[in-house]
């Protein structure tokens, strides 16, 4: 049985190492193409979010390329992704691939089902091996996506563009490559080291946050690598969602530095109850961030997106109470990277004219001295 | 102290609960009117582009009880679960807060109803939404009661098959039901999936009940299921759908092919619905299973008369020589 899954940013790296370490055969599906959402969209509801459509594309290119189950993650709702396991088995059913899929209910909801799915997948492991496996793996995650989240707040201070890319993509090779324990902090110290040597030079950096929903700010084929992008304009990045605080939202150091019960905090003047997804969390973020100084927000949903939806209609008054402009980028298939690239640089231009004219009194200069204070040296998880 | 209570969502499931509670209690309420074509367009002005229609209509209703300045509030609950294993829907979640951003200046009176936290905490949302329109305790619970007691009899009513605005009328004037609302039997008969505010807005479902009356199309809609029965054959789905009016489809849908009441199947859903979209997929693979057809009709701001009727006679034109 060679399991198949779909990609959300860096999901198929971690998820093929826990993998590897229970002796499961995978085939990780070709990078998301133009293709795979072709064939998402042939296949899938017409309504349906994106997010479906992109993975059930990646679903049958990982079938085409030799698999013959797939895996996903399931939920209790009230969003739609805790359904889009069963959804796109029917699909995948109807279109004439006939394969199993195995649903991970969240243990902490239906632990049974769990254990059952896991059985399933690997008879002849344990528990304690998922759970020694998933500690080294989760390191793995953790420190790829610190990785990521220290080269978002040194791009903007980049003297070659394409540098921080560049040593960025290599340390989470080297993470990539890594098995043991050991070989995985060395290799993340390797990496911060990487990040460390780029060049950099003083440069006015306004800090803009990127906020919404997980899928599309993790994969990077879907947001046309929007951070990027804004980092290269010289702007000083936070993006409030990582796989590793999605999958484990209690963490005591999310990756995005800010803990769940803060976010939430922040979140209740606005949206005081749970709406699934990350609504609440996209305006606790918003809100988090626009008191630690940042001058843009950027959020990003796919059509027809309910939680986000929530948020962005509650957006518009966190704009005009906290008079920060709030840019919104609502991906589907529909969208074109041209389209994205000229707001978000109208975007990037009012943000930038603005911290020039100081519309911030109290704004704290930030230097590239600072940012190297923020990368943690040696860190440890927990 | 007027209370207005807009027409839309949840209202058309809950009125006589409501309307019932708050006349026990004392307090005044003003329902916004029908669906009209003002109301929409003041929805399409304050809610999101992309957002669905039906809470666009929303914002219409909460719009229009602001404008005309009669209502001192605006009462709007937050339906967060009606059963224990699953939620209603996520945008109902988030309605009030919604609301609250979008119009800043009008009180709205809201509390939260969930059953995940226990039959005791539910119910006794119903009581502190009592007191705070200054009832005592016994008051509360007395409205309640008699409140609970009508909304029952009203969905008594609707399990014996009768037609939504029939049994409302008996709801309403209080007269015992006739017989004439009972289908006759050679009558092509029809099942509606679809959501109370969707087709019993006769504004934005474009009369589509009427429209079928008029074919001489007997139908069926998931209120004429009881509860334990949509709620036990909803459960045949591999993975339990965790929206309650989603089941409530579903589950009827199942105990109409099963008991063969219908002869084909309408869906009625809201452009941009996000429970409808997955949900109509997994209904039309099932209904492929037992041989029924199935129609869906796609409802928004936009939706044209001619379109759906030129659809639905085409749809019962099919059926009625499938029948033959």
């Amino acid at each position: 049985m060679k399991l198949t899954f779909p990609h959300m940013g860096n999901a198929c790296i971690i998820v093929g190492d826990l993998l590897d370490r229970l002796g499961i055969e995978y085939v990780v599906p070709p990078p998301s193409t133009n293709r795979t959402l072709e064939l998402g969209v042939r296949y899938a509801p017409e309504m349906a979010c994106y997010p479906f459509k992109v993975t059930l594309g990646n679903f049958i290119e990982g079938i085409e390329a030799g698999a013959d189950a797939g895996i996903m993650v399931g939920g209790v709702g009230p969003c739609r992704f805790g359904y889009y396991a069963e959804t796109q088995r029917r699909i995948l059913h109807q279109i004439g691939y006939k394969i199993p899929m195995y649903i991970l209910e969240p243990p902490t909801a239906h632990p049974i089902k769990f254990y059952r799915t896991f059985k399933q997948l690997a008879p002849k492991r344990t528990l304690r091996d998922l759970w020694r496996a998933l500690k080294v793996s989760w390191k793995k995650a953790v420190y790829i996506e610190r990785i990521e989240a220290e080269s978002l707040k040194i791009r903007c201070y980049e003297k070659n563009r394409g540098d921080t890319t560049r040593a960025r993509n290599r340390a989470v090779k080297l993470l990539e490559k890594a098995f043991l324990e050991k070989e995985i902090e060395t290799a993340f110290k390797e990496g911060l080291e990487l990040l460390r040597n780029v060049p950099l030079e003083e440069r006015v950096a306004p800090k803009i946050g990127i906020v919404g929903e997980f899928f599309i700010l993790l994969e990077p084929f879907v947001n046309f690598d929007i951070e990027i992008a804004l980092g290269e304009m010289g702007f000083y990045i936070e993006r409030a969602i990582y796989l590793t605080d999605w999958l484990n939202p209690g963490a005591k150091t999310p990756v995005a530095g800010h803990s769940k019960d803060e976010v939430l905090k922040a979140a209740r003047p606005y949206l005081s109850h749970f709406v699934g997804g990350d609504g609440r969390q996209t305006i606790g973020h918003t809100i988090i961030y626009i008191k630690e100084g940042f001058e843009g927000i950027v959020h990003l949903l796919p059509f027809t997106c309910m939680p986000e939806l929530i948020a962005k209609s509650i957006l518009p008054k966190i704009a005009s109470d906290f008079n920060i402009p709030i840019i919104h980028f609502v991906i589907d298939e529909q969208t074109g990277r041209a389209g994205i690239q000229t707001r978000l640089e109208a975007f990037a231009e009012l943000v930038r004219s603005r911290h020039l004219k100081g519309f911030y009194p109290k704004k704290e200069k930030i230097n590239w001295i600072e940012t190297e204070k923020a990368i943690p040296v040696g860190v440890t998880y927990r | 102290m007027i209370v207005g209570i807009p027409r839309a969502l949840f209202y058309y499931k809950y009125w006589p609960l409501w309307e019932n509670f708050f006349k026990e209690i004392g307090i005044k309420i003003l329902t916004s009117p029908p669906t009209n074509k003002k109301i929409l367009q003041l929805g399409l002005e304050k809610a999101e582009s992309e957002i669905c229609t039906p809470v666009k209509i929303f914002y219409g209703h909460v719009a229009h009880l602001v404008e005309n300045r009669i209502v001192d509030a605006i009462f709007l609950p937050r339906m967060v679960a009606v059963e224990k294993p699953a939620y209603t829907c996520p945008k109902f979640l988030g309605l009030p807060d919604m609301i609250k951003a979008t119009f800043p200046d009008i009180k709205i009176i809201s509390e939260d109803f969930n059953r995940k936290l226990g039959a005791k905490r539910f119910y006794s949302s119903f009581i502190r939404l009592g007191t705070t329109f200054g009832a005592n305790l016994i008051e509360a619970v007395q409205a309640f009661v008699s409140a609970q007691n009508t909304y029952k009899k009203f969905l008594k009513l609707l399990c014996r098959e009768i037609p939504y605005k029939a049994a409302a009328s008996i709801i309403k004037t209080e007269k015992s039901p006739q017989n004439t609302y009972i289908a006759a039997a050679k009558k092509l008969k029809i099942g509606i999936a679809a959501h109370p505010y969707n087709i019993y807005d006769e504004y934005f479902s474009l009369n589509l009940l009427k429209k079928l009356e008029r074919m001489g199309v007997s139908y069926l809609t998931p209120d004429n299921v009881p509860h334990r029965i949509w709620s036990r054959l909803s459960r045949r789905l591999p993975k339990f759908l965790f929206w309650t009016y989603e089941r409530e489809l579903i589950g009827s849908a199942f105990y109409w092919f099963e008991q063969k009441k219908i002869d084909g199947l309408i869906y009625v859903m809201s452009f941009a619905c996000g429970p409808d979209s997955i949900v109509q997929y997994i209904l039309e693979d099932e209904a492929k299973k037992y041989g029924i057809p199935m129609l869906t009709v796609v409802l928004d701001e936009h939706a044209a008369e001619a379109g759906l009727l030129t659809r639905l006679e085409a749809f019962i034109d099919m059926l009625r020589r499938k029948k033959q």
